[in-house]
């Protein structure tokens, strides 16, 4: 009798069903509706700059795709890690169940990554492309050569399609991204048995925190990129990124609110055992990290940027800090989600504990690595595929945000 | 290299290859694969027959009864509705080969007390017994056949099934009052306790014989029974075996 | 039946347009001429003593892991107090441990509540499982094909019974079958076949002459978690509100 989880029957608090002991979607799962957010929010505010010309955010709008493509590539991993039978993940296209909201993540992502995000970047990159091989040698050469698939047509009808098909991608991309991770809240909103998730405004919810974290991701990369590249961050850039961060967590915010007043007003069957989970189990992660840190400051600090006019390097540490709270926030909003959903019986006469394991695949270690894997594959692109038309020689060695920007940046 | 095809630009082309060449190796890869892997009725069939080819451990009560008259002879007592396997567990392969493989014969007291210790949740009139009480220590068996299973005389506690009821009363202005004094027994329900049923008071008077206000007795509380609690018995409201005023 | 079938006609419509449509949504398979059996399970509160036979025998017939974090069935004790409190425990000795219950003289009522697979007849497990993994056989029960299944618990997740686990060998999704070797060779589950009290009945539900349609007649039942419309195979009778 000493398996590990008799300690976790002892700390069963009420009653649970007693299957119900083992919390089977861990911190794999919290790690991959956070990483397809980010993809679809960086891809938005890409698209942002694209469809309505926003001019001042043309500067990340290469970076915005990257991250994007660098993020979906990523995505998929921590969901075929969770599974107890990866090896068999095959199936899902072999037999797909067409009644599963699971079942039409590989259709979802196939489209996502191949007609939306690939294609646009290669439209996007494509005259680069042509014309940095022209002026390289060998090895660079023929990598820009095959990624460009060998075309060299430079003419300004060929470039003017180009233009063309990134906006009608873009209008096709939209929507897609909505699709990708409004999809990802479905698979939440639509599980009845389970009044935490069970709700339409999940998908919602999802996109509108989706769209928030890749904004402040974008964001957070730009400000730790440019001086490193040195350049001058451009502050109009800047104030116009946060702009948009700005409305996109008020949005949230009060999709979030009305959430929450929703299910108070109506008080259903569930809303003892889920305001003993939000007191007991959630409190930290929940009222404190996601909505005050993640909501409440940000918001109160952009406003006050928005009220008073702070002078640059001020207001480049507020974003800074809001962009990493809301980070931070949108993390615990997933994890409120997924672990919190599971931490209630659905007998609603108790909770149970998550206690997550340090090594093994569901453990921290791995969801750490696949945190900071997109950034190294972000690294790579960016090296691959510059965004900028500035030489980048020394500047993209090493791509996870580990260095703070300092007062060294130019004032 | 560029064969504007009805005037699409070259760039538009080379995607286009790229995509029907995908599109084909995945057609081609998908229309390949053997029909098993992607027929999912197939596979329902399969798991089907998996299903219903798996081990039987209990052999079912039908079975014990070719071999054994105990099986027949069980059909006397309380225990006459049990399957031979609940108290002998899993016996699938003591039919397969009756020699060699014995099922259990639980003489414990621990696998009587199982289902018959007193425990409160239980039905009423489910007979119960405290293990710690009933002749500790010895075997059930030695007083009990479990095969004829029925208490050895007939109770005269009625607490023998009724070991809630007994429990409460036993704590409440009521605990000298004898079962028998509100209920009357038909023998039959000793024997067929679920389809004979002892009687409860059914009219008001019966308890007014003690506690209405004009009654010698010396029982309280006094009311007058023909106006206190109207129409209802006196049961509907009080709970004779725990009456609420103490 | 009919709407039903409509409207996952529809949905397969609707759906077909994303992938190739092989006519089949909750993986209702073809097949089967002869008018197969629909099986369901009675359970008569009153009559469970909490004894706990049925777990273990289920836990024996089907392989259950011993440990007390898989059940494919298990017993609920209930005790309501008079002041509006419900204390709920899993009777197995293997959760909680065994002590003299005495009379609680705040308890107003308390009885046991055997709990399984409902066997839906609306089954969300089925409706989620990604790879059509599992499936109602045309008798109604519920099954996992264990060489298929690839583990996402996304069943487990959409289940409101709690009745499945991930078999901690296997790494695939498990559940309670209604024995299914055993009744479709005309035997009964195994937690009915040594229900000490015959608590629980088992058999088909378009039978005339059955106990479980005694069962059915004689008794007002219920099914748990009627609201959510998965329309569950097994009924209760004697069921108290309080019972989730």
């Amino acid at each position: 009798m000493n398996h590990p989880w008799n300690d976790l029957l002892r700390q069963v608090q009420g009653y649970i069903y007693p299957n119900e002991i083992e919390i089977h979607w861990g911190m794999l799962v919290v790690v991959y509706p956070y990483l397809t957010g980010l993809v679809a929010g960086a891809f938005i505010l890409a698209s942002l700059v694209e469809v309505f010309n926003v001019r001042e955010v043309h500067a990340v709008y290469r970076l915005s795709l990257l991250t994007a493509l660098a993020f979906l590539l990523i995505a998929p991993l921590p969901l075929l890690l969770h599974l107890g039978r990866p090896e068999r993940s095959y199936e899902i296209f072999l037999t797909p169940n067409l009644s599963s909201a699971m079942a039409m993540f590989g259709f979802i992502y196939a489209w996502y990554l191949m007609v939306v995000l690939l294609l646009e970047i290669w439209f996007t990159y494509r005259k680069d492309l042509i014309t940095w091989a022209r002026a390289e040698r060998f090895p660079m050469r023929w990598v820009h050569r095959a990624l460009a698939l060998f075309s060299n047509d430079l003419s300004e009808r060929a470039l003017r399609f180009d233009r063309k098909a990134v906006k009608v991608i873009t209008v096709i991309g939209i929507p897609s991204a909505f699709l990708l991770h409004g999809y990802v809240g479905f698979i939440f909103g639509s599980i009845k048995a389970n009044p935490w998730w069970s709700s339409v405004l999940i998908p919602i919810v999802f996109l509108f925190s989706a769209i928030v974290s890749g904004i402040a991701l974008v964001l957070l990369l730009y400000m730790l990129i440019t001086p490193r590249r040195g350049e001058k961050i451009d502050m109009a850039c800047l104030d116009k990124i946060a702009s948009f961060l700005f409305y996109a967590v008020l949005v949230d915010f009060s999709l979030e609110l009305l959430d929450f007043i929703h299910r108070l007003y109506e008080s259903e069957e569930s809303i003892k055992i889920l305001s003993d989970l939000v007191m007991n189990k959630l409190f930290i992660s929940l009222v404190v990290i996601q909505v005050l840190l993640g909501m409440i400051v940000p918001l109160g600090v952009m406003v006050s940027i928005k009220l008073f006019h702070f002078n640059e390097e001020l207001r480049k540490l507020l974003y800074f800090l809001s962009a990493i709270l809301i980070q931070v926030g949108i993390f615990a909003t997933r994890w409120n989600v997924v672990v919190g959903g599971q931490m209630f019986s659905k007998s609603f006469r108790g909770l149970t504990t998550y206690k997550m394991e340090m090594t093994g695949v569901e453990g921290l270690f791995v969801s750490l690595a696949l945190l900071i894997a997109p950034f190294v594959v972000l690294a790579f692109l960016l090296w691959i595929l510059p965004p900028w038309e500035k030489k980048l020689a020394v500047v993209f060695s090493s791509g996870s945000q580990a260095v703070e920007p300092r007062g060294d940046i130019p004032a | 290299m560029a064969n504007g095809l009805r005037g699409l630009p070259d760039s538009f082309l080379r995607v286009l290859v790229v995509f029907l060449v995908l599109i084909v190796a995945v057609i081609v890869i998908g229309g390949a694969l053997p029909t098993e892997f992607k027929d999912h009725s197939r596979h329902v069939q399969a798991t089907i027959a998996r299903e219903a080819a798996l081990p039987i451990r209990f052999a079912g009560s039908t079975e014990c009864g070719t071999c054994h008259d105990e099986a027949r002879l069980k059909q006397i007592g309380y225990h006459r509705n049990l399957s031979c396997e609940t108290c002998h567990g899993a016996a699938k392969a003591h039919t397969e080969n009756p020699v060699e493989v014995k099922p259990a014969a639980p003489r414990k007291r621990e696998s009587c007390a199982t289902c018959h210790h007193f425990d409160p949740s239980r039905p009423t009139g489910f007979a119960q017994i405290n293990p710690v009480m009933h002749f500790p220590r010895q075997a059930c068996i030695s007083c009990h056949d479990p095969h004829q299973a029925q208490p050895p005389s007939v109770p005269e506690e009625c607490s023998a099934c009724h070991a809630e009821i007994a429990r409460t009363k036993a704590v409440s202005p009521h605990a000298l009052l004898e079962c028998t004094e509100c209920h009357t027994v038909p023998a039959e329900h000793k024997v067929a306790p679920r389809i004979t049923r002892a009687s409860i008071p059914t009219e008001r008077g019966f308890c007014g014989k003690c506690h209405d206000k004009d009654t010698a007795t010396l029982q309280p509380p006094k009311i007058d029974i023909n106006t206190h609690g109207e129409k209802y018995l006196c049961w509907q409201c009080h709970y004779p075996h725990m009456p609420e005023v103490r | 039946m009919k709407r039903r079938l409509f409207i996952s006609r529809l949905l397969g419509i609707v759906l077909g347009l994303l992938g190739p449509l092989s006519g089949r949504l909750r993986g209702s398979p073809a097949g089967n001429a002869a008018t197969p059996k629909r099986f369901g399970m009675g359970i008569q509160i009153d009559k469970c003593i909490g004894c706990g036979r049925c777990v273990d025998a289920c836990k024996e017939e089907n392989a259950v892991p011993q440990e007390p974090f898989y059940f494919r069935t298990w017993i609920e004790r209930y005790s309501v107090k008079a002041d509006g409190d419900t204390i709920v425990q899993n009777i197995d000795e293997r959760i909680t441990p065994p002590r003299e219950v005495e009379v609680d003289r705040d308890v107003l009522r308390s009885f046991f509540v055997p709990k399984l697979c409902n066997q839906c007849e609306n089954p969300p497990c089925v409706q989620v499982c990604p790879v059509g993994a599992t499936f109602a056989t045309p008798e109604g029960i519920v099954l996992v094909d264990d060489k298929r299944c690839i583990g996402c618990r996304y069943c487990i997740q959409a289940c409101p019974y709690g009745a499945r686990y991930l078999h901690p060998v296997k790494k695939t999704a498990d559940k309670c079958t209604f024995c299914y070797h055993r009744v479709t060779k005309g035997m009964l589950p195994a937690c009915v076949e040594v229900c000490p009290t015959q608590a629980r009945v088992f058999g088909d539900l378009s039978s005339t002459a059955s106990p479980l349609t005694r069962f059915r007649r004689m008794n007002k039942t219920a099914v748990l978690k009627p609201h959510l419309n998965t329309e569950p195979r097994v009924y209760y009778s004697d069921l108290d509100g309080e019972v989730r």
